[in-house]
């Protein structure tokens, strides 16, 4: 792998940036490998590039049905945060955090992690009680939060209308200072970077159409190009995990929706954080480019269509508006949806399967993204040892049969 | 945006709706003697189907009764409403 530097960048330069090597091989894949991950996301491809970068397997293919980071982890919101509610969540979120801290310097690729802060809205008295307790909750478990009052917020985001004759007016928020946002497709093309120099096969184009399961054990996937031999399968499929879990005759907890985003005109900058609100449910960011990013809610109904609908766009609109009045004139260019698998209880599932050898990490709904560095690392361990780390251990599947559920509905932030 | 048929009060558009999840999931008449593979089972794993999909609507801003919709999740086109109670229409996968 040819190291990014400032040397290879004036080196380049000077070769008029004609002989940059590929970053990844696009190879054909091969018969047999010791282990499958099925979905070229961000969490897939993490999980490949843990496998062999921590557990030293670097006999490994990782299968997209369509091109790697086209899913989800192009079409998130970018946010990155830990301030979950229960010690489990506080711990597997920070678990990512820390990696995101060191990510663009790990992978030699620059994932421009911002961590300009990300603050959660309150916007009546039960709102605040309910946020504060979770300060308190984060505090204990060692996350960083802080209250931050009408004129700190000021301070914070002069955009903010914290006018008290609004609908729903401020009352304050919640800040989480080590929370920011990263650039969503650097992340997949720095795990497969670094993947792929570690000998992962990255095979693009490639659907999973079944699997081969004998006596209780697989043995193989079946592929649109050909069938592959392997031991160990993990799938990191998101929205259409149920999907790949029936081709193995699993049934999971998922219900798959359209999770909507849009973003505005490029601006100068007026955004120097990040601002959600649970209460009008509205969330936005400025992107480096000036574009405002806005994310909406889910659509109420089961879709595997990558759009959403106007209704849900419209709400979260009338709340931008209200919430930062700027905006009222600017101008969407680019609306879409992702596909997000939504759990009973808001949280994942990274869990061995009643099938031996295959594993599932699923679940993320609305919130994967700021996961990603963590969900692959913890996976990468719980295929490699074929158990669960200390910090996955508590979202097994196992937990919607003995009812030990981590319910993070008010800290997932988006409404489902 | 979808435009859906109440059985009672004809077509109206999706806002008027809520839509209840996964039809046809039987509450089961003797729980107690179920273990928990099964309970867990009927409480949260579904189907999440990818194509035809039986689902519950309500039409929570009109007359407020519940009925049953197939659906397809990939273009959704509505392909039956039908009453509480009613069996699944025959329909091609």
């Amino acid at each position: 792998m040819a190291n990014y530097s400032i040397f290879a960048l004036a080196r380049n330069a000077l070769q008029r940036h004609q002989r940059w090597p590929q970053a990844w091989r696009s190879p054909q894949p091969r018969p047999s490998y010791d282990a499958v991950i099925v979905g070229g996301g961000g969490h897939g491809l993490a999980t490949a590039y843990y496998l062999a970068k921590v557990h030293g397997m670097r006999d490994i293919a990782v299968l997209e049905k369509g091109w790697i980071g086209g899913g989800n982890t192009g079409r998130n919101t970018t946010i990155v945060r830990s301030n979950y509610l229960y010690p489990e969540s506080a711990a597997i979120y920070d678990h990512a955090l820390k990696l995101w801290e060191g990510l663009s310097q790990e992978l030699n690729f620059n994932v421009m992690f911002s961590p300009r802060g990300v603050i959660n809205l309150a916007h009546d008295p039960g709102e605040e009680r309910e946020l504060r307790r979770r300060i308190y909750a984060n505090q204990l478990a060692g996350v960083d939060a802080e209250w931050v009052g009408p004129s700190q917020l000021a301070e914070l985001c002069p955009i903010l209308n914290l006018d008290q004759n609004i609908r729903y007016p401020v009352v304050g928020g919640t800040l989480q200072r080590r929370a920011g946002v990263a650039r969503h497709d650097a992340v997949a093309w720095g795990y497969a970077r670094g993947a792929d120099s570690l000998g992962v096969d990255i095979i693009q184009n490639c659907e999973v159409t079944g699997f081969d399961i004998q006596d209780g054990r697989i043995e193989g996937v079946k592929t649109s190009l050909g069938d592959i031999r392997t031991a160990k399968v993990g799938v990191v499929a998101a929205g259409h995990s149920s999907v790949l879990a029936a081709m193995a005759g699993i049934r999971l907890p998922l219900d798959s929706h359209p999770l909507q985003a849009l973003v505005s005109e490029p601006v100068k900058p007026v955004m120097p954080t990040v601002i959600m609100s649970n209460k009008v449910h509205a969330y936005m960011s400025q992107s480096d480019k000036g574009e405002l990013v806005i994310g909406a809610g889910i659509d109420p109904y089961n879709s595997y269509a990558q759009r959403g609908s106007m209704p849900v766009i419209e709400e979260t609109i009338r709340a931008v508006v209200e919430l930062f009045p700027i905006t009222s004139r600017l101008k969407m260019m680019r609306q879409w949806a992702g596909i997000v698998d939504i759990c009973p209880d808001a949280s994942p599932i990274i869990s061995a399967t009643p099938v031996d050898g295959l594993y599932f990490n699923c679940g993320w709904g609305t919130g994967g993204f700021k996961a990603t560095p963590g969900s692959g690392h913890l996976f990468a361990h719980t295929l490699a040892k074929g158990e669960a780390h200390p910090i996955n251990a508590p979202f097994a599947l196992e937990r919607f049969y003995s009812g030990a559920l981590v319910a993070e509905h008010g800290a997932a932030a988006v409404a489902h | 945006m979808l435009q859906l048929d109440c059985p009672w009060c004809g077509s109206r558009s999706e806002e008027e709706f809520s839509c209840g999840g996964e039809g046809h999931i039987v509450r089961p008449t003797k729980s107690e003697d179920m273990d928990d593979a099964a309970w867990g089972d009927y409480v949260f794993m579904r189907s999440n189907q990818k194509g035809v999909f039986f689902e519950r609507w309500r039409h929570a801003l009109g007359c407020g009764r519940w009925f049953n919709v197939a659906r397809s999740t990939i273009s959704h086109d509505i392909l039956a409403v039908y009453r509480v109670g009613d069996a699944k229409p025959e329909l091609p996968e």
